[in-house]
């Protein structure tokens, strides 16, 4: 862990409103940078609406919010080169090949042609799938798309990467290797933001602030919640919270 | 700029790899200009007639022999009674009938006028006035022989001596060549409005859409990336069709091939603007088609594609102006068959150029990055 | 049968939801009635006309005064020279040329005969004929008004009755002809579209492992175009009979049934289609290109099919509007009964027949 007092995610009174429904209610929170933060909480929760904000894809309604030094009304442009994004939906392009993808991605951040080549055979070695470079996305596992689609959302180096509930519906085994990459990321100095509703990958973040009807109800630590809420695991802090 | 090609190779390989899009680019340009040329036609083939000849006398007799021996006309029934007239038009067996009435010889003999009737089958007007124009025709030349047999003198004036028809840029009437460029037209406009608009709805639904907008992509990249593959498969096929065209039906190309396709192409980008602007605002692939669907039928119908322009009322010719289709409509025949340039087309292509700008930047505009 | 309940319930929330689609839905009949009924016309009017008169006479003033009265032309370019005509007519600015020859009073005085030259713009066939016509006869007529004595002829003369139809109203064709159009669009499209899409976003799985039987998914999805389509066919006939005077001389409950077989061979050809295409976007083109155009323009809604070479008038065969069209015409215009369109309603019914089986068919097939 790299922790500093740098702060990449400020965010003051987050809130956003579709017409009479409230789904981000006053939000406060600060990011460090190098830190693994965890967003938790129920389907419906609010949690995809605020990663969607904090990655420039949706506007607040009010608050004062930057990101890795950017403000999210007006720098969205500027922003989106310093972060990455993984959705909950599919991002990859099945109908293109695993080096089609990469090239894709690679091409609209501007990367040089080079540096890009470099990078994704260090990636497919990394991942194990140097060999299967030329195999179409809809044709692979799911684990693999998703660990695919999280190499690609750091192929930039980016400063901070917003990861939407990345692991739905893969096995504790893949989920695992999926947290391995997430750590080496970290460890290159990434910022990594999560959304997730695996209690058991809360324990795997630095810190974690959990979401309930739009409001954060906690924020710390894991170990600190468990305290706070003398719960044995994190399952309990979130049940007991919810009530 | 490199951007911009790392988008299009990207779309390009997407619709290609896309084994339904083969066929569209192929098979529907060969499918509609042998089909629909073929089919749209209102010169006529074939006209069934009913004959009643109640006189039977030398008179009608020749007149019946001169309808038999008339290539488009087709005796489909004989008879002395009217009832099997009117049951023949009933049932479609006839198209028209022609009733001789009794004493029509006689009249003729004493140098009179001798009316027969003409019953014509009228729910499709069109058709019944085209045959009832030929069998007019056909009475007309029967009555200048009768006059020349009995010896008068028929005034230049009537048998239209003195009058010469020539007709330019299509001397034989050839219907199929007028109608191959207009439906060349909705082929290019297929290509661009629904191919195109459904190309970005698609990204939309599938999901890719938001993992492109968090990326700093340009918004005018992107959509020029949607716009570059669908705008040469709209050029292509409108090559494939005119090379058809000609073949098939002798249809020439008199003005400068350059000028159409550099039109063709501002016409492209105009249709295509049209589709990803429909798209922006569209969240379902089925709602993108039913708006395209359906603004495009008006387009068309309104094109003067079936019908002349000239004809339709003040206020729908005005709104014309907003139709895209009127202009390329106009500029194809034009520029095929009178060989019209740019000097003869200036306004027409000014209009055109205007609205591709137009389009191209309301859907820059409404597209949003953010959901 | 509860459960199907719920599941049609759920179908018509969804369409209900999407109001432009719906808005368009009821939309789209009252604009295409309105265009073919006031806008779309083949009769001829207002063309532009150039003159040349080299005979600069009274008789020549005469003619042009009168082309220009008549309802037909507009004589834009009256004192035209003749080697600005290919320019004029090339940008579209005529489409039609009248040269008076020098000696055009002369000839008429001393010959009877005209001495005109009409260039017609042939690129427009249709038109250019019936300009020729309208201007030859024109001329005609003028110069036979210049006769003191009248010259007494033997003739056949021609009276035309217009039957089914006497004041040539383009109503009675267009409007069998756009219900038919309608109805391929709602019934066989959508539903192909409906489908395909919940095929293609995977719900289609979800729901083929419910304990809803195939049958009545299907029968859920296509229920409420069946629905919106029997509204389209209402608006249909009370536009076409209030505003456009069109008939139903023959029996309306005969002509509904006809409708309603109608529909339900448009719906089986949306659900044949939906079974073998994987994306929308295949149906659209599948359904858009293959049924719509035909639906146009093979179905002797616009172009009569017997103008048709032989080879198109098979396949117009083999094209459910076609069928529908004719029949529709006879039932509301000529007031046929079911004994005159027994066999264009067997066809129909094979038709169905025939499509549903193919399409289930394929449905098991896909589930195996």
């Amino acid at each position: 862990m790299v922790e500093t007092n740098e702060k990449v995610i400020v965010c003051k009174n987050m809130v956003k409103r579709f017409g009479s429904f409230v789904a981000d209610d006053n939000l406060t929170f600060d990011v460090y940078k190098g830190e693994i933060f965890g967003f938790l909480g129920a389907n419906g929760a609010g949690k995809t609406t605020a990663i969607r904000i904090l990655c420039g894809l949706l506007e607040p309604t009010s608050g004062d919010i930057s990101v890795a030094g950017c403000d999210v009304y007006k720098q969205t442009e500027q922003l989106k080169r310093r972060i990455g994004y993984m959705s909950q939906r599919f991002s990859l392009y099945e109908d293109l090949t695993v080096y089609e993808n990469i090239r894709f991605y690679g091409g609209i951040y501007g990367m040089d042609a080079k540096v890009r080549r470099q990078k994704t055979d260090d990636m497919l070695e990394k991942l194990g799938i140097a060999d299967q470079k030329n195999r179409l996305v809809a044709s692979m596992p799911l684990g693999w798309k998703q660990k695919l689609a999280f190499s690609l959302a750091i192929l930039h180096d980016p400063q901070i990467v917003f990861l939407d509930e990345p692991t739905g519906g893969v096995d504790p085994v893949t989920r695992r290797q999926f947290w391995n990459l997430i750590y080496e990321a970290v460890e290159k100095g990434i910022t990594v933001f999560v959304t997730t509703h695996y209690m058991d990958e809360a324990e795997y973040c630095d810190r974690v602030s959990i979401m309930n009807n739009g409001r954060i109800e906690a924020l710390d630590t894991p170990q600190r919640l468990k305290k706070l809420y003398q719960a044995e695991n994190m399952d309990e802090v979130f049940l007991k919270i919810a009530r | 700029m490199k951007t911009l090609l790392y988008i299009l190779q990207k779309e390009f390989i997407q619709v290609f790899r896309n084994k339904g899009m083969l066929p569209i680019i192929f098979v529907l340009p060969i499918v509609q200009m042998m089909v629909l040329v073929f089919a749209a036609t209102y010169d006529l083939k074939r006209v069934d007639i009913a004959i009643v000849d109640n006189d039977l006398s030398a008179t009608s007799r020749q007149l019946v022999s001169k309808i038999q021996g008339n290539p488009f006309f087709k005796i489909s029934g004989s008879s002395q009674n009217r009832g099997d007239a009117n049951y023949a038009l009933i049932d479609n067996s006839a198209d028209l009938a022609l009733i001789i009435p009794q004493n029509t010889g006689k009249k003729i003999g004493n140098n009179g006028a001798a009316p027969v009737q003409i019953i014509v089958n009228a729910i499709n007007g069109n058709s019944a006035q085209l045959s009832t124009a030929y069998l007019s025709g056909i009475i007309s030349a029967f009555n200048s022989n009768l006059m020349i047999e009995k010896g008068g003198k028929v005034p230049g004036v009537i048998s239209g001596e003195g009058i010469s028809a020539r007709y330019w840029f299509n001397e034989d009437l050839n219907y199929r060549i007028y109608m191959a460029p207009g439906i060349l037209v909705v082929l290019v406009t297929v290509i661009g409005l629904f191919l195109g608009g459904m190309n970005l709805v698609r990204e939309k639904e599938i999901g890719t859409i938001e993992q492109i907008n968090v990326t700093p992509i340009k918004k005018w990249q992107f959509l020029l990336g949607k716009l570059m593959p669908f705008l040469i498969i709209g050029l292509f096929d409108l090559g494939l069709g005119l090379t058809l065209a000609r073949i098939a039906f002798g249809m020439p190309v008199t003005g400068s091939l350059l000028f159409l396709f550099s039109v063709a192409a501002i016409y492209l980008v105009v249709v295509l603007a049209l589709g990803l602007l429909m798209s922006t605002i569209s969240q379902t692939q089925q709602q993108v088609t039913f708006v395209a669907y359906f603004s495009m039928m008006i387009f068309v119908l309104m094109s003067g594609l079936f019908t002349p322009v000239e004809s339709m009322p003040q206020w729908a010719q005005t709104v014309n102006y907003l139709n895209p289709l009127y202009y390329f409509v106009l500029i194809m025949r034009s520029v095929t068959l009178k060989g019209a340039g740019f000097v003869d087309l200036w306004p027409k292509i000014a209009a055109l150029a205007g609205y591709a700008v137009l389009f191209m930047s309301l859907a820059i505009n409404r597209y949003r990055k953010t959901v | 049968m509860n459960r199907f309940f719920g599941f049609l319930i759920k179908e018509f929330r969804h369409i209900l939801r999407d109001r432009r689609t719906l808005g368009i839905l009821i939309f789209i009949p009252i604009a295409q009635l309105m265009l073919f009924g006031f806008v779309l016309t083949n009769e001829i009017k207002n063309i532009n006309m150039a003159v040349v008169d080299y005979s600069h006479s009274d008789l020549s003033r005469k003619l042009i005064s009168r082309i220009n009265a008549s309802q037909y032309f507009t004589v834009a370019y009256p004192s035209a020279s003749e080697n600005e005509l290919p320019a004029l007519m090339r940008s579209g600015k005529i489409k039609v040329a009248m040269v008076i020859n020098r000696d055009f009073e002369t000839e008429f005085i001393n010959h009877q005969r005209s001495s005109v030259q009409i260039i017609a713009d042939g690129s427009e066939p249709n038109m250019a004929r019936l300009v020729v016509n309208y201007t030859q006869n024109t001329i005609s007529a003028v110069l036979m008004d210049q006769f003191s004595v009248k010259p007494e002829l033997a003739a056949i003369k021609p009276e035309v009755r217009m039957m089914f139809n006497e004041t040539m109203k383009e109503s009675y064709n267009f409007v069998p002809g756009l219900i038919a159009v309608i109805l391929m669009l709602i019934s066989a499209m959508m539903t192909a579209l409906t489908i395909a899409r919940e095929k293609e976003s995977g719900t289609m799985e979800i729901l083929l492992a419910s304990p809803i039987k195939p049958i009545q998914i299907i029968a859920g999805k296509v229920m409420p175009y069946l629905l919106i389509s029997f509204i389209n066919i209402c608006v249909i006939l009370l536009l076409g009979v209030l505003v456009f005077g069109v008939p139903i001389k023959g029996s309306l409950l005969l002509f509904l049934f006809e409708c309603t077989l109608f529909i339900l061979v448009a719906l089986s050809l949306g659900i044949l289609i939906s079974t073998v295409v994987k994306t929308q976007m295949t149906a659209m083109m599948m359904s858009g290109f293959g049924l719509m155009l035909p639906t146009l323009l093979l179905s002797g809604f616009i172009f009569p099919i017997k103008n048709m070479p032989v080879v198109l008038q098979v396949v117009s065969a083999a094209m459910p509007p076609r069928w529908f069209i004719a029949m529709a015409r006879d039932i509301m215009i000529k007031g046929s009964t079911f004994a005159d369109v027994w066999f264009p309603t067997l066809v129909l019914g094979g038709m169905t027949a025939f499509l549903l089986l193919v399409s289930a068919r394929k449905f098991k097939n896909r589930l195996e």
